[in-house]
């Protein structure tokens, strides 16, 4: 079986000013057909941009190397009608709701827009399409909301007419980048649920980035780690969370702060997320790994295959089952440099 | 493996740099200044004998401009407005933008009835155009360079303010202002130590363009007799003093004033363009 | 005798025209304790943090800090400095909470030559162990913001809000906006300047685990109105009210599956 996404070798360099800036070096993942990833990172990490390079959203002047596969088509390759084609059949759905939707303009004008104008479904039929999607993402009364204005919707019933907007293309694979992330925790809850459900009914693919590992965990079955443009872990998401394999993962894993618990200390981990444009040579994170050997900081890590998973540490198999006992030691120098 | 570049058209970030452009406007705003300060003295002849015998001659001997309409030496008029000029546009400038940064930084502070009513008395200025100020002002002051650059001067600080409120507005949302205030800091000491300097780029920007403004309407004004008096040297005068030359075809007089104004007020104004791209770029 | 409360809120409310954002809400906060005000937007837990340092004025109720009346604007500069020095605020946005002109060195010596009067060696001294609390070095605090990263810049904001030496310190979601790693760096930096100057925490937060981490007491505000209140863990534990019951199971941990249907009032989903 073939994957639906497969993405080997992509390496993105933004323009700024007269600088190139790399943001993901080397990416390489696969996702199957109606499977779930998780794609976690900090800032500068490189997700988002992962995900602009699949959808082909980046900036101008951005520079990319690699390939991307989805459904067979090269990716990278495509324009004009084919390109259009493959937007609509990679669904993104945003941070920022508003940011994406025109203000002055109803739902319905919205949803149905790209229906009526680029495949000249006639009116009623994009609106009782429309009106189908929005109930799918449970909105009541879809037929009021379809008339009502952004301003009017609150942002979580936004970012549902987002995701009911993107289902109108038949997509096959939804891009969700950090979308639950500016929702209160219970929108975001149904939201997720939303996800979850459509990923379930209609056998869709997701790509679901966020910084919050416990929150890709619940819907993705396969989680991966990116740092500094890299990907650095990836794992099944109850193994990634129970028995983390690089020194990065474990400690995201146990920086976050537990509503079981109080900790008499967070395990936070000294100074800051780098892009992959500012990091060292070698191992990008040995600067900040608790574990790291003078030998990390000089070699270059490959993303090898350990125990069901692949991971970017030399020293996975020997720290295995360390990682998450190693304890506040480790966070002697954590005001370093934030 | 394939490489491309996806749209490659990309639009070069603009540098801190001056440019060609920049170089020379501000040689020209450098040589007017110097001209604003030594010119009056460094003029080769008094700029106000007239010898009608001179009347419209052309560059004669140590004359390298020639003469005007009633024989005056034509470069020592020019030397000697220099200072006028300059002078009566930087007034107005400088009123203007004091009055609309404290204007913009009052209202932005209070807000409320204080913010609205500022807005209404300004709407009505908005209506008055500066040169039918300054008319009034001519009536009432008696002509002169005073009457007509508080004229101008009134007249533009609505458009100054308008600019300006906007920025002091987003300034005064900015928590750090509300974490200032918190701290106890006087609403003196947040005006002037960190709204002010935080909005002075957009306060020089726009100083220098009213100055550019305020160059052309001061010309107006002392073209239609109601702003500097002749024989007092001014570029604005030199003009109105040109017409009869003009239509007898010596032309030399109306412009060479008019070339000086142009290329101070295009220079100034490019300068000030500038500065405010860069204030605004900065602030993202 | 128990003692007085550091800050005690008392029928606290405040409207905007017709919408109450804030009604009847009553607390006190003791000496080197921290409490939570918990809600999702629209709750009102903003303007209570506003209303406490004086950004806003309330409708009705009083606040007291440190045995003083806060809940009438100041009076004069000196009061108005004096509350400086009981109550402080640290915001969300580390981008916007600092004057991008002032490095952290000259913000935090403005500040104290505002409220004290130390001679310049004094202020540098108190500066540099401010610097040093909050783990900012030499080159950090001579740094303008922009060329600081947003956890640094959310270490200035609390070097800055302690140079007055306050008895309470507002957290108005201070570290909601950074990254996990760096967020549990200022989490325990928050907890450090607890231990060593039994300072007391309001935690404005939406965040449960954050509320965990870093309070005993906790408040929890939906529309407004208080909903529930009490110690922390037993609220998070054990939680009575079915608005804090609903919050406690929309955060993700392990075995977590988002329920589509978490409202409570609401009926059942066709």
């Amino acid at each position: 079986m073939s994957a639906l996404l497969e993405v080997s070798d992509l390496t993105v360099r933004l323009r700024l000013g007269d600088e190139q800036r790399e943001v993901i070096t080397g990416t390489a993942f696969q996702i199957a057909a109606g499977e779930a990833m998780g794609l976690v990172g900090e800032s500068g990490s490189g997700k988002s941009m992962t995900a602009k390079a699949i959808a082909r959203l980046l900036p101008l002047g951005a520079r990319v190397s690699g390939r991307v596969t989805f459904d067979g088509a090269d990716v990278l390759a495509l324009h004009g009608a084919e390109l259009r084609r493959h937007r609509a059949r990679v669904a993104v759905v945003f941070q920022d709701p508003r940011a994406h939707i025109n203000p002055v303009r109803r739902i319905d004008d919205f949803m149905t827009e790209s229906l009526r104008l680029l495949d000249d479904v006639p009116r009623a039929e994009a609106r009782r399409r429309a009106a189908a999607a929005l109930e799918e993402v449970g909105i009541d009364d879809p037929a009021k909301r379809l008339r009502q204005f952004p301003h009017e919707l609150s942002g979580g019933m936004l970012q549902r007419v987002m995701i009911a907007t993107a289902l109108l293309s038949e997509p096959r694979l939804l891009l969700a980048d950090e979308c639950t992330t500016a929702l209160d925790v219970t929108t975001q809850a149904e939201v997720m649920a939303i996800l979850d459900d459509l990923r379930r009914d209609r056998g869709l693919a997701m790509l679901f980035i966020t910084h919050d590992l416990e929150l890709a965990g619940a819907v993705c079955d396969r989680t991966t780690v990116m740092y500094a443009g890299q990907i650095v872990e990836t794992r099944g998401s109850q193994r990634l969370h129970d028995d983390p394999l690089h020194p990065y993962s474990a400690a995201l894993v146990q920086a976050r702060p537990s509503v079981t618990a109080t900790a008499p200390r967070l395990n936070a981990i000294p100074g800051r997320p780098v892009s992959a444009f500012e990091a060292p040579g070698g191992c990008r994170f040995a600067p900040r790994c608790p574990h790291a050997v003078d030998a990390c900081r000089s070699h270059d890590q490959q993303l090898t295959a350990l125990d069901g998973g692949w991971v970017r540490c030399s020293w996975a198999a020997e720290l295995r089952g360390r990682l998450l006992a190693s304890s506040p030691a480790s966070s002697s120098g954590e005001n370093a440099n934030a | 493996m394939s490489v491309l570049t996806l749209d490659i058209v990309t639009r070069r970030r603009r540098r801190s740099g001056l440019g060609v452009l920049g170089w020379t406007s501000l040689a020209v705003v450098a040589v007017a200044v110097l001209l604003a300060i030594v010119g009056p003295v460094l003029r080769p002849f008094d700029p106000n004998l007239a010898d009608l015998s001179f009347a419209n001659v052309g560059a004669y001997g140590s004359h390298v401009l020639g003469f005007d309409g009633q024989g005056r030496d034509l470069l020592s008029r020019l030397m000697a407005g220099a200072r006028t000029t300059l002078t009566g546009a930087a007034f107005v400038a400088l009123v203007a933008i004091v009055a609309g940064s404290l204007i913009a930084v009052v209202t932005a502070w209070f807000g409320g009835v204080v913010d609205a009513f500022a807005a209404a008395v300004l709407d009505v200025l908005f209506a008055f155009p500066g040169i039918l100020l300054a008319v009034v002002a001519a009536a009432i002051l008696g002509p002169g360079l005073l009457s007509a650059g508080l004229a101008l001067a009134v007249a533009y600080i609505p458009y100054v303010t308008r600019v300006l409120r906007g920025a002091a507005l987003k300034e005064r949302a900015m928590t750090y202002v509300a974490a200032l205030e918190v701290q106890g800091f006087s609403a003196w000491r947040l005006c002037l130590r960190h709204l002010l300097p935080n909005i002075s780029a957009l306060i020089i920007a726009q100083g220098t363009i009213m100055f550019g403004f305020a160059m052309v309407d001061l010309a107006a004004i002392s073209f239609l007799g109601l702003g500097v008096q002749s024989p007092q040297a001014d570029w604005g005068v030199m003009i109105s003093d040109g017409k009869s030359g003009l239509l007898q075809g010596y032309p030399l007089e109306s412009l060479s004033a008019a070339v000086c104004i142009v290329a101070v007020v295009s220079a100034v104004t490019f300068l000030g363009e500038r500065l405010e791209a860069r204030a605004k770029e900065s602030r993202r | 005798m128990p003692e007085d409360p550091i800050l005690a809120v008392r029928g606290l409310r405040k409207q905007f025209g017709a919408h109450v954002a804030v009604d009847d809400l009553s607390f006190d906060l003791h000496r080197g304790r921290s409490l939570a005000v918990v809600g999702e937007s629209g709750s009102g837990k903003t303007t209570v943090a506003r209303m406490i340092v004086g950004l806003e004025r309330p409708a009705a109720g009083t606040i007291v800090a440190c045995g003083r009346d806060r809940s009438r604007p100041a009076r004069g500069g000196a009061e108005r400095k004096r509350r400086g020095r009981e109550v402080q605020i640290v915001f969300q946005d580390p981008y916007a909470s600092l004057d991008p002109r002032q490095s952290g060195a000259v913000l935090v010596d403005e500040v104290l030559r505002v409220h004290h009067d130390h001679d310049a060696a004094t202020r540098r001294r108190i500066t540099g162990e401010l610097a040093d609390l909050v783990g900012l070095d030499q080159r950090q605090i001579n740094a303008l913001p922009r060329d600081l990263s947003g956890g640094q810049r959310q270490r200035l904001a609390i070097a800055r809000a302690l140079a007055t030496d306050p008895r309470v310190l507002i957290l108005d979601e201070s570290v909601a906006a950074l990254d996990v790693s760096i967020q549990a760096q200022v989490l325990n930096v928050l907890a450090d300047i607890r231990d060593e100057r039994g300072i007391s925490y309001i935690l404005i937060s939406h965040d449960l685990a954050v509320v965990r981490q870093l309070t005993d007491d906790a408040v929890v505000m939906r529309k407004g109105a208080v909903v529930e209140h009490g110690p922390t863990g037993r609220l998070l534990d054990d939680p009575q009210h079915p608005y804090t019951r609903m919050l406690r199971a929309s955060v993700p941990g392990p075995g977590w599956k988002p329920a589509r249907t978490l409202r409570p009032a609401a009926p059942p989903s066709s």
